[in-house]
C-alpha cells in the first residue's frame, strides 16, 4: 500500500468519529463533507452555505486531527463541486433511517423540489409534507398518513 | 477604483446580507411555527451567501460590521421593512426568482469563486423562489384580507423591480470579460415568471411606476440605516469581542 493510500485511510478511520453536531447520528465520512486527503491537508466541503454547524464541524475535524497525531494536516475548504446529497454514503443512509430521519432520494428521484418521502418508522410511501424547511436547513417536516407520525426528511440537494 | 470584481462580490454580498438581516427579524414573529422555520432558514441561507460573497471582496466580517450605509452596495428593494407577512413575501418573490436567474448565470462565471458559490447556492435559493411563489398564490388566491393585503405588498415592492436589471460602467466591463451575469438579458425570463405566478394567484400585473434607484451606488433609503444600527452595535461597541 502506498504511504498516500496508507494516510487517506487512516484519515477516513479517525474522521468516521467526528459526528455532525445536528444530527448526531452520522459522521463526516458518511456525509460526504471529506472530500480528500493529501500529503498536507485534508479537503472539506460545506453542505449548505450557511449551515451554522460548520464552524463546529471543522473544529471538531480539527480536534479528532490532533488527538490522532495529525496535527500537520491542514484543514482547507473547497466549494466545488458543490456538495450534494447524493453523497451521502449508503451506511449513513441507513443510519439516518435507523435515527428517524428519512434519508434523501438517490440519483433518478432527486430531480424534483417536492420530494417524495417513506416514513422511516412504518415504510409507508404514503406521506405528505408538511414544512419545507424544517428544524435545520437540511431537513424538511413530513407526515406519515399510516402510522399518522411526523417525521424529518433530508433534504435532497 | 478597487478590484472590480471586489466590487461586484460586494453588490451579490450585500443584497444577501441585508436582506439576511432583514428576514431574520421574524424569527419568532412569524404567523405560524413552519413559517418561522422557513423565513430563518432562508435568511441564514443568505447569511451564508454573504458570508461566501463578501470574503471574495475582502474580510467579510469586517466589511459586514465595520462599513458605513454609503458604502453598501445592495439593491433598494432587500433594504425596504419587512411591513406585514405579505409585504415580506411580495419581496421575497421578486427577489428570489431574480437571484435564481442570477446565480444560474453566475454558475458560467470565469472567476472560479464566484462561479463555485453561485453553484453551491443555486441549489437553495430554488428553493426560497419556491416558497415565495406558492405564498404568493396562497395569499393572492386566498381570503379577502389576504388577497387586499399582497396586493398591497406588491404594490410597494414593485417600484423597486427595476433597479435589478440595471448594469453601470463598474459591472459593464465584468460582463464583456465574462466575469459577472448580464442581468440585463434576464429580464425577459423573470417577466415571465412574475406573470406565472401572478395569474395562479389570480392577481394583476402592478401598473409601472417611476423605479426607485441607487442602492448600487451608495444611494440608500433611510431604512438601510436603522438596519446597520442594530446588527453592527455589537461588534462596534465591543470591537474584537469574542464569545
Ligand atoms: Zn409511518
Amino acid at each position: 500500500m502506498s504511504a498516500a493510500v496508507a494516510l487517506k485511510d487512516r484519515v477516513f478511520e479517525v474522521l468516521a468519529h467526528v459526528l455532525d453536531p445536528e444530527i448526531p447520528c452520522i459522521s463526516v465520512v458518511d456525509l460526504g463533507i471529506v472530500r480528500d486527503v493529501r500529503d498536507d491537508a485534508v479537503v472539506i466541503t460545506p453542505t449548505y452555505t450557511g449551515c451554522p454547524a460548520t464552524l463546529a464541524i471543522e473544529a471538531a475535524i480539527r480536534g479528532e486531527l490532533d488527538r490522532a497525531g495529525l496535527s500537520r494536516l491542514k484543514i482547507e475548504t473547497a466549494l466545488a463541486p458543490a456538495w450534494t446529497t447524493d453523497w451521502i454514503s449508503d451506511a449513513g443512509r441507513e443510519k439516518l433511517r435507523a435515527y428517524g430521519i428519512a434519508p434523501p432520494p438517490k440519483g433518478a428521484a432527486r430531480s424534483s423540489l417536492r420530494d417524495d418521502a417513506t416514513c422511516p418508522r412504518c415504510g409507508s410511501a404514503r406521506t405528505e409534507e408538511i414544512s419545507r424547511f424544517g428544524s435545520t436547513p437540511c431537513k424538511a417536516l413530513h407526515r406519515c398518513l399510516d402510522c399518522r407520525e411526523p417525521f424529518d426528511l433530508f433534504k435532497c440537494h | 477604483m478597487a478590484d472590480p470584481v471586489h466590487e461586484c462580490a460586494l453588490r451579490l454580498g450585500d443584497d444577501s446580507l441585508i436582506l439576511g438581516q432583514r428576514l431574520s427579524e421574524w424569527c419568532g414573529h412569524a404567523p405560524m411555527l413552519e413559517v418561522d422555520l422557513s423565513l430563518a432558514n432562508i435568511a441564514l441561507d443568505l447569511v451564508g451567501q454573504a458570508t461566501l460573497f463578501l470574503g471574495v471582496a475582502g474580510d467579510a466580517d469586517k466589511l459586514a460590521f465595520h462599513r458605513d450605509v454609503l458604502d453598501f452596495k445592495n439593491c433598494l428593494l432587500v433594504e425596504q421593512p419587512n411591513g406585514d407577512f405579505a409585504q415580506t413575501i411580495a419581496r421575497q418573490f421578486l427577489f428570489s426568482n431574480w437571484q435564481e436567474l442570477v446565480f444560474r448565470e453566475l454558475t458560467r462565471s470565469r472567476n472560479a469563486t464566484l462561479a463555485a458559490i453561485a453553484g453551491k447556492a443555486v441549489k437553495e435559493v430554488a428553493y426560497h423562489a419556491r416558497f415565495a411563489n406558492e405564498w404568493m398564490v396562497r395569499l393572492g388566491d386566498g381570503t379577502a384580507e389576504s388577497r387586499a393585503r399582497v396586493v398591497d405588498g406588491l404594490e410597494w415592492v414593485w417600484r423597486f423591480g427595476d433597479e435589478l436589471f440595471e448594469v453601470d460602467g463598474v459591472i459593464e466591463p465584468l460582463i464583456a470579460s465574462g466575469v459577472s451575469a448580464d442581468v440585463r438579458k434576464l429580464r425577459g425570463e423573470w417577466d415571465q415568471r412574475i406573470a406565472r405566478t401572478l395569474a395562479d394567484a389570480t392577481l394583476e400585473m402592478p401598473k409601472p411606476r417611476r423605479a426607485a434607484k441607487g442602492g448600487r451606488i451608495g444611494h440608500h433609503s433611510e431604512h438601510l440605516g436603522h438596519i446597520l444600527t442594530e446588527m453592527q452595535f455589537l461588534p462596534r461597541a465591543y470591537p474584537g469581542a469574542q464569545w
